[in-house]
């Protein structure tokens, strides 16, 4: 970092490659470039060589061959006489499954423990406190360990919860009963819920092998028209509010656009619920969670959850009192306050750090192996390496696959999150 | 002068405050019942905690300690509480409370790991607490060579003339200082104790054993589990992922292109995939990438993949360090003639450093939280490892809860001694008269 301030005026010396702070940079790199490409070449000969004393190649032609196993909970279609490819996507689904409502959840969490942690009460704040420290001290393995066990051990059998014309007759009550008014089953084999179903679905669109549902597809058109629609409303009454000084009321413009398009939609498509029925011996119809998803979506939830809430309360506290005062003195009323002076700012602190946390979750979801979730690691990672025994290949595309949906978050979130900064000169 | 014979000649006795202004009803009316949503807010979290203590208190209450199986602490409770009612089997605990501090060390040698794990925390206060001597920084030097030896037994020699090679390190570094600068005698240096490991480490080995056998009784690391494989592992990499975390993030910020690509490429590789593959790397890939017929203990590979890691991830909190400190601290190290790396010893990482404080000690609880996974490579971690040990056994299978809570309450107190320790390293080197 030290600069000569005047040029020596005589030619260069081979001396200067190493006393010359101008031309010592170029040494160095030469030196570290020449010791990484010998390491780099190292590795690479022992892979080789290794390869060749165990009689393999490296070749990625397993994937299209038959898989031979089954993946419980699968959100592409998919049966054991698919490809390993196949499975690797099933895989990623899984992955993606509890990676995307995680993050979502333990935003969720974290923002409203945050929150409460600052809050006036005693009991709330300390109540908070206790979960954030108990959660962040322990690792997220007991979590997903202390959720999943008591999940599969200390349900029942769906049969215990057969009522049969005996029991009846003794006016007996079966061992297990359904919840919200027999909508939801918790049984050893998973959970049971309700499914959502469309009696005039529009049909799903193919576009090259991969098929779309439209009934979703219209849903999300649907739902991002109300909110555009919405926004545009409150841009109207800021106008308003702009020129005139009085803002009109549009609470009652926002409920009736964000609802009504939407319960008009779910009318005309005949929406209904399925719900689970118990057969001979499980249930069946509706949606089944297993219960390895449930605990480990709610334990990266309450984990994750208490480390954002610490980063929320950290943003709050970051914005000096000042702002708030000063907002008070401008008339501005606390709910404003809050959310034109204090948020926005709070955001910018806050937005980095959940970033990371975002990221740390995704990877995370890999612990699924601790309760056999088959995820991208249970399925590329995990049986298709052992039936293949293609270590090196699996590894690598796996490792790959976790790195691209890193950078995917982290590039997503860094757009946005460039969005929010301080615009400096 | 008039005298006005209304008005009041002495003070009066001051007023107690209110009831309501003051003492407990004050308190309670200011943080619990301040408002009607507080008030719904504090008899909602009333009722949470008394279902909470209202589930576990007759399964504490009922514990059992003393029992050699599931189904004697069972019994036990049912005579004691009645039939069907719940309770803590703490028995397991009492019984097997040392496997998972322990593993399967041997019994008879557990004076070794105890000594080791005192030792630490003298070879550490020096590192930690200013008020200790710092001659004591010498024994810090020598502990890992002693904790090695402690730790896995054998000839006490080889951790010695391991050691040397590192005073072979120094001594030709500090005479090759003055004659060639610093980075080049560091490369000597380090280029003398390769050499001195290569050739001349066996032969001393060997040649000081048969003047002097002092043997510790060898331990294998498969028997390593519970506690003390979670310590090991931790603080070792813990040690070795600060310095290269810290180059790695120098590395980061300097203007040569290559060191930089190469460092940034490091990092947001590590930081990119999960430790779960990096642990499946240490324990199926590493023997791709080594010379063929290379054999070397689970354990320290996977302290290596570990300690890469932390390092990455050291390496992002230290950058942010380093760049939270104005410009003017480089160019005021650069105007006093500094070098870079006495600029960096001097200047720049002192207070970069400081900055990074809580981001480094979190980094370090979370790498302390992730020995856990090592389960997953087949060693007994507390956790999963220890914990499926114990419950294979006919005597406790289908315990669960009990052992959860002992390990999670060792975890938490580890952790958070931890947290609060950086607490009061952030209090300490706080420079701001604020």
């Amino acid at each position: 970092m030290a600069y000569a301030s005047d040029a020596p005026k005589d030619g260069f010396r081979p001396s200067m490659l190493i006393y010359d702070t101008r031309y010592r940079g170029y040494t160095i790199q030469f030196i570290v470039l020449l010791l990484f490409a010998l390491f780099v070449a190292w590795l690479l000969n022992n892979t080789l060589e290794n390869l060749a004393a165990k009689g393999r190649t490296f070749n990625f032609g397993f994937l299209w061959s038959r898989a031979g196993y089954d993946i419980e909970q699968t959100l592409v279609p998919y049966t054991n006489d698919n490809s390993h490819f196949r499975a690797w996507m099933v895989g990623l689904a899984n992955t993606l499954a509890v990676a995307i409502p995680g993050c979502i959840l333990a935003t969720i969490v974290g923002v409203i423990v945050g929150v409460l942690r600052l809050s006036k009460n005693w009991l709330i704040a300390r109540l908070m406190t206790v979960y954030v420290e108990i959660f962040r001290n322990i690792p997220l393995l007991l979590w997903i360990l202390m959720i999943f066990v008591p999940m599969r051990e200390l349900t029942y059998e769906p049969r215990d919860f057969r009522v049969t014309d005996e029991m009846i007759a003794a006016g007996q009550e079966p061992a297990a009963s359904m919840w919200f008014n027999d909508s939801v089953a918790i049984s050893t084999r998973g959970i049971n819920a309700p499914l959502p179903l469309f009696d005039r679905p529009l049909g799903s669109l193919n576009l090259g092998g991969v098929s779309v549902n439209l009934t979703f597809l219209a849903a999300l058109v649907i739902v991002l028209g109300s909110v555009w629609v919405n926004r545009q409303i409150r841009a109207r009454a800021q106008r308003v509010q702009e020129s005139t000084g009085v803002r009109p009321t549009t609470w009652w413009q926002s409920v009736l656009v964000l609802t009504l398009p939407f319960i008009a939609f779910l009318l005309a498509t005949g929406f209904h619920l399925e719900y689970p029925t118990l057969t001979r011996f499980n249930f069946s119809g509706g949606i089944l969670l297993q219960h390895s998803y449930t605990a480990l979506l709610i334990a990266l939830v309450l984990y994750t959850g208490a480390f954002i809430a610490e980063i929320v309360r950290g943003g709050i506290l970051a914005i000096s009192r000042g702002q708030t005062e000063a907002s008070y003195a401008l008339g501005l009323r606390p709910g404003r306050t809050m959310s034109l002076v204090i948020l926005p700012q709070a955001l910018r602190v806050i937005i980095p750090p959940l970033i990371s946390q975002f990221l740390n979750l995704t990877k995370n979801t890999s612990l699924g192996i601790a309760v056999s979730y088959l995820d991208l690691r249970g399925t590329l990672g995990g049986i298709t390496l052992n039936q293949t025994g293609r270590e090196l290949e699996c590894m690598l595309l796996m490792m790959l696959n976790y790195l691209i949906l890193s950078l995917m978050i982290s590039s997503v979130a860094n757009i946005y999150n460039r969005s929010i900064q301080l615009k400096e000169r | 002068m008039q005298t006005l014979s209304y008005v009041r000649t002495e003070m009066l006795p001051q007023q107690p405050a209110p009831l309501g202004e003051r003492g407990a009803a004050k308190w309670l009316r200011e943080n619990l019942f301040s408002g009607p949503v507080n008030t719904i807010m504090t008899l909602l979290a009333l009722y949470v905690i008394y279902l909470i203590i209202a589930a576990i208190t007759p399964w504490l209450l009922n514990g059992v300690w003393n029992a050699s199986s599931l189904s004697e602490c069972r019994a036990i409770i049912a005579a004691a509480a009645g039939e069907g009612a719940s309770g803590a089997c703490w028995a397991v605990i009492n019984e097997r409370w040392h496997q998972w501090l322990f593993g399967f060390y041997p019994q008879d040698q557990y004076w070794r790991p105890t000594l080791a794990f005192v030792l630490l925390f003298v070879a550490i206060a020096p590192v930690l607490f200013d008020r200790v001597p710092k001659q004591l920084l010498w024994f810090t030097l020598i502990y890992p060579a002693l904790c090695f030896w402690l730790l896995w037994g054998g000839s006490v020699w080889g951790p010695i003339v391991a050691m040397i090679g590192f005073v072979v390190l120094a001594i030709v570094y500090r005479l090759a200082q003055p004659l060639i600068g610093i980075s080049p005698a560091a490369g000597a240096g380090v280029v003398a104790a390769i050499l001195w490991w290569l050739f001349l480490d066996v032969p001393a080995v060997n040649l000081l054993a048969g003047l002097a056998d002092l043997q510790l009784q060898p331990v294998r690391s498969s028997d390593f589990g519970g506690f003390l494989l979670a310590i090991t592992i931790g603080v070792t990499a813990i040690s070795f992922s600060l310095p290269i975390g810290i180059l790695l993030a120098l590395g980061r910020q300097s203007d040569m292109p290559i060191v930089k690509l190469l460092s940034v490429g490091f990092i947001e590789f590590i930081r990119g995939v999960p430790l779960i593959t990096l642990l499946f790397t240490a324990s199926l890939l590493l023997q791709y990438f080594l010379p063929p017929n290379t054999e070397f203990d689970i354990i320290l590979r996977v302290i290596i993949l570990v300690t890469l890691f932390a390092a990455a991830y050291l390496a992002e909190v230290i950058r942010g360090g380093l760049a939270a400190l104005p410009r003017g601290q480089y160019e005021a190290a650069d105007a006093l003639g500094l070098d870079y790396w006495r600029a960096q010893r001097l200047i720049i990482l002192p207070q970069a450093l400081k900055i990074s404080i809580p981001s480094i000690v979190s980094t370090f609880i979370g790498l302390f939280k992730d020995t856990t996974l090592v389960s997953f490579v087949g060693l007994l971690d507390p956790l999963r490892g220890v914990t499926n040990v114990v419950r294979a056994d006919i005597n406790w299978k289908g315990i669960y809860w009990e052992p959860y809570i002992y390990v999670g309450a060792l975890f938490f107190i580890i952790c958070f001694g931890m947290s609060r320790y950086s607490m009061y390293l952030e209090q300490k080197l706080k420079t701001d008269h604020r």
